[in-house]
């Protein structure tokens, strides 16, 4: 018998006393919490946003209208319910000013209604399914939406005269509502999907359903992986031969991710993807941000993950400032619409009625240039809204 | 068709060598391994760096990726491992567990959780036609690889010494010890080969599944998959079972979309109820 | 509970076999002190930890999950690694009766727990094959994954990967509205995980639970003794599972959000971590060990939210190396020291 780890556990539980003292100080300086996936299978994605917002703060100072700007990082590996938990906790126990971070869709789903009752803004960084800015008045997005990005990839594949298009996506959210968009917006140009593939999230081997595109000889592929198996997508791409074959490969971003777009070699060379953000965007703020990026982070090249963190860090400090240090959620939310900015990626706003990012999508190529692979931007879309919402 | 039938094939084979290892080590010492999926993405890291960092070629750098968990096995066996032979499964499970948070976290902080590639020499990329039916090169490679160490696994376990008694410490461990074969040793050994070729397949098998911290995690369930309907008792039985799985997998995924990743579980369980034991079980 | 001799009136001078077993089992049937003191402090940590409710909560769910594998794992001898399927279809549930049928707690917390208990009745059988650990732990597992993927593709029902939306709970009993403190949703966790509890510990107390035991010992022998095995393992299943479903139900209503990783394969594993890490056979190895691995995991990954794997993983392993008994007998030594010192 166990009896003793009873008094272990009375013990244990007594010991939680001591840990939770709460923590609030006069000073009243500014809390940021930051949620994200940092171990686990997402873990590059808080890794990126993190280094950005650091990075943010390292440029921009840590005091924004007379009080201090403080970030607090939690890993909630991808879990619903732990996210949740999380903000809850910092928004019960720190008193952040904002949530931020979200790297997956439903990570911000349940951490929405929150938002609301607590009336305290949530910055989301990364999720982009259409729908999550309307679960709170109190979401704001800098990421990006899945629609927002491959409905102007079905634009321009009809209006370079492609006809037959296969679509194959990861069967989870993101990719379903890429393939929903793409169906429609290439369909309503004239274009016909002529096969709809998904493939299971676990064990990505996609050799099955390339096979399958082989056999039906369309004059593209539209492609939707996370973007961590992008790499492989491209290599079975190539192994089949489909780039021989003429069978054009078309993308979202997230598949010539620019944070490993450099170890994906040659077969990369076949994507043309459409995005909202490439480290090789032409500006001088894009420049100083993929130079301080990889200074401070050990040569890494920041990704669209990283911008949506740093975009997002700026749209917190621009609202602080704008009410002049009032934190009070409503203040900050109604501060942060109608914001618009030069960010590395870009002109950027965030629209009033929807709280959503209006960006440029670009269209890119990936070039070799010296002994790096860049995404190319070749094609822009200016100011383009999620269609999700808008209907356009 | 054909080509459905080599590709799976393809990722059949090499299921099996990461799952042989941890098939012996559940058959030969009782021990329930978690962690197995941990040598694997050893091997997997020697290839990814060997290639990236020092410029090796792939083909060069194999013999390392299978040398080096091979060493990091014997170590934790002798020093971890050996502790825990006589203790419950479920400690057993509690340990190896232990075991890859650690692995994972350790990869992460060394080398970062971003995804590992790797650039496959020329002559392994794209792919050729015979009679008609289009191979991947890099598949027919795994393939011949995979086969030949298959048959070097049945050639050693059948015809030489060291097989005789490590399928007389199988059978009956106390016996064994009782005719003077040093169990420890054969323990140490078999673990080292096991880990060996569980990171062999790690590097092999960057190309197909690819390879960042999480990968113990990731390939665990179907390395006990295919140890669990294949049996412990002989290397066959895993062997058939990897390719059973490999094909059903892909010839699914082809043939049924819709049905995705339902169908691997389910042949699991249907062949698991028609034969609880494992395809070849343990003669009684 | 512990009044309950007067039933049995020892009037005659040597009792006999019977109504000594009967004695024994009321014995082990009475709450001792230690157990006493653990659910006392447990109830100490609504009043001096207001501020750590949330966590706390998540604690009580994790752990009246794990005692449910408990009652299969210790008590039957039946080993699993789905049973996150009960848990998962229990939080499903519960989030489906709040959308469409009504937002009170208790209704989807009694529907919850009578589906998953229906699960484990139909999956029950997979158990019985004659089969190795490794199989069962396998053919649960796969029952897990078949759910998930059943989730994932029926996203018109559960919202597929972007979770359910629109869960809302009204205040339990009419009266205490969950708050954003996590006050009620603590007491409304403690005190159903107190009930079930009493429950289980009724259960593996009484006869029944003995026979189990037997069972787990030794199949061939208690089946030999006339001890109907299967219907005994299929029983204590459904029961389990029936506990995890309400496990999955609490973790719904008090975050009042459900999505696919209710019936992720981590569930399944972690739970069948902390219980190992708390001890299997004696119930209280679940709460336990929930206990502990929710605080190291929140001080590890408070100090370093990218590598606190690492130093949970160092803990568990020594603990593994140590040995529990060793730890268990840690308190003991300590007490004796103690009353050694008390009488000097």
């Amino acid at each position: 018998m166990q009896r003793r780890n009873l008094l272990l556990g009375a013990i244990l539980v007594a010991s939680t006393a001591l840990a939770g003292m709460p923590a609030l100080a006069a000073g009243d300086p500014f809390k940021i919490g930051l949620i994200l996936p940092m171990t686990g299978p997402f873990a590059s994605t808080g890794r990126q946003i993190e280094a950005a917002a650091r990075l943010y703060m390292a440029q921009n100072g840590d005091e924004v209208a007379g009080r201090k700007v403080e970030l607090i990082v939690k890993d909630d590996a991808s879990v619903a319910d732990t996210t949740k938990r999380l903000a809850q906790e910092l928004i019960v126990r720190d008193k952040v000013g904002v949530i931020a971070g979200f790297g997956l869709t439903p990570l911000a789903m349940a951490t929405a209604p929150l938002a609301t009752r607590a009336k305290v803004p949530a910055v989301v960084m990364a999720a982009a399914t259409s729908s999550i800015t309307e679960q709170s008045p109190y979401v704001v997005r800098t990421s990006y939406t899945t629609p927002q990005v491959t409905s102007k990839i079905a634009e321009w594949a009809a209006g370079q005269g492609m006809k037959k298009v296969v679509t194959v996506v990861s069967d989870y959210g993101p990719g379903l509502d890429a393939e929903k968009t793409f169906v429609a917006v290439f369909g309503a140009a004239g274009g016909e999907v002529t096969e709809t593939l998904r493939v299971p999230l676990q064990n990505p081997d996609f050799s099955p359903f390339l096979q399958k595109v082989a056999d039906a000889k369309p004059d593209a592929i539209f492609a939707f992986v996370p973007s961590g198996v992008g790499a492989q997508f491209m290599k079975q791409f190539v192994e089949r031969g489909l780039d021989k074959t003429g069978v054009k490969l078309l993308a979202d971003g997230g598949i010539t991710d620019d944070d490993i777009l450099n170890g994906m070699g040659d077969p990369a060379l076949a994507a043309i993807t459409g995005f909202h953000y490439s480290a090789a965007h032409d500006s001088e703020l894009n420049k100083k941000f993929v130079a301080d990026f990889a200074s401070a982070n050990d040569g890494m090249r920041p990704n669209f993950m990283a911008v949506g963190g740093y975009d997002g860090m700026h749209a917190i400090y621009a609202a602080l400032e704008k009410t002049g240090g009032d934190s009070s959620g409503d203040a900050l939310i109604a501060a942060m619409k109608g914001l618009a900015w030069e960010s590395p990626r870009g002109p950027i706003s965030i629209d009033p009625e929807t709280r959503d990012i209006v960006q440029n999508v670009y269209l890119r190529r990936v070039e070799r240039q010296g002994d790096q692979l860049w995404n190319i931007e070749f094609e822009t879309f200016e100011a383009v809204k999620d269609p999700g919402k808008t209907g356009s | 068709m054909l080509t459905i039938l080599i590709d799976g094939i393809a990722y059949g084979m090499l299921l099996f060598v990461m799952a042989a290892g941890l098939a012996v080590t559940l058959g030969l010492m009782n021990f329930v391994n978690l962690a197995h999926g941990a040598f694997a993405m050893i091997g997997g890291y020697v290839t990814a760096l060997a290639m990236n960092r020092l410029g090796m070629p792939f083909l060069l750098t194999l013999p390392f990726a299978f040398l080096v968990p091979a060493l990091v096995g014997v170590v934790a066996e002798r020093l971890l491992y050996a502790r825990l032979y006589r203790r419950s499964h479920l400690d057993q499970v509690l340990f190896s567990i232990a075991l890859v948070f650690m692995a994972m976290a350790g990869t992460d902080w060394l080398l970062g959780s971003g995804q590992q590639l790797i650039t496959l020499p020329g002559w392994l990329q794209g792919r050729f036609e015979v009679f008609g039916v289009g191979i991947g090169r890099y598949r027919a490679f795994l393939i011949v690889i995979c086969a030949a160490l298959v048959v070097g696994l049945q050639l050693i376990l059948g015809r030489t010494r060291f097989g005789a008694r490590l399928r007389a410490a199988v059978d009956d461990q106390r016996a064994a010890r009782g005719l003077g074969i040093n169990v420890g040793g054969i323990f140490a050994a078999t673990f080292a080969v096991g880990s060996g070729l569980a990171g062999l397949g790690g590097a092999l098998g960057i190309e197909m599944m690819g390879l960042d911290p999480t990968f113990p995690l990731k390939i665990m369930v179907y390395v006990l998959i295919v140890v669990t309907i294949g049996g412990t008792a002989s290397l066959t039985g895993p062997f058939i079972a990897a390719l059973l799985i490999g094909t059903a997998d892909v010839a699914g995924k082809y043939y049924l979309p819709e049905l995705g990743a339902f169908l691997i579980y389910l042949v699991m369980i249907l062949l698991l109820i028609l034969r609880p034991q494992g395809l070849i079980a343990r003669a009684r | 509970m512990s009044d309950t001799t007067l039933s049995h009136p020892a009037t005659a001078a040597r009792p006999d076999a019977g109504q000594r077993a009967s004695r024994d089992l009321l014995r082990r049937g009475r709450l001792k002190p230690a157990e006493i003191v653990f659910w006392l402090a447990t109830a100490a940590s609504f009043f001096l930890l207001p501020d750590r409710h949330l966590l706390l909560s998540e604690i009580v769910i994790l752990g009246l999950f794990a005692l449910s594998l408990d009652l299969i794992i210790g008590y039957a001898g039946v080993v699993s690694l789905g049973h996150g399927a009960f848990f998962g279809l229990g939080a499903y549930v519960a989030g489906l009766v709040s959308v469409h049928l009504t937002g009170e707690p208790l209704t989807g917390l009694i529907l919850a727990a009578l589906a998953a208990g229906i699960l484990g009745l139909a999956t029950g059988p997979l158990l019985l094959l004659r089969a190795s650990d490794l199989t069962r732990l396998m053919v649960t597992l796969g029952v897990a994954m078949l759910l998930l993927e059943a989730a994932n593709r029926a996203a018109w029902l559960t919202g597929g990967a972007d979770g359910l939306q629109g869960v809302t709970i009204n205040p339990l009993l009419g009266r205490f509205e969950f708050d954003l403190f996590g006050t009620t949703a603590y007491a409304y966790c403690l005190i159903v995980t107190f009930a079930l509890f009493l429950l289980a510990r009724r259960v593996v107390t009484s006869p029944y639970g003995l026979s189990l035991l037997a069972i787990r010992d030794n199949a061939l022998r208690a089946r030999s003794m006339g001890i109907p095995v299967g219907p005994r393992i299929l029983g204590i299943y459904a029961f389990s599972a029936l506990i995890a479903g309400v496990a999955g139900a609490l973790l719904t209503q008090t975050t009042m959000f459900v999505s696919l990783d209710v019936l992720a394969f981590h569930r399944s594993a972690d739970v069948l971590l902390v219980l190992v890490l708390g001890g299997v056979g004696y119930l209280y190895g679940g709460l336990i060990g929930a206990i502990a691995f929710k605080l190291l995991q929140d001080w590890f990954s408070a100090i370093t939210p990218q590598y606190w794997m690492f130093w949970m993983g160092l803990v568990l392993m020594v603990i593994v190396l140590i040995g529990r008994d060793n730890l268990n007998a840690l308190p003991r030594t300590l007490m004796r020291r103690l009353r050694r010192e008390d009488r000097a």
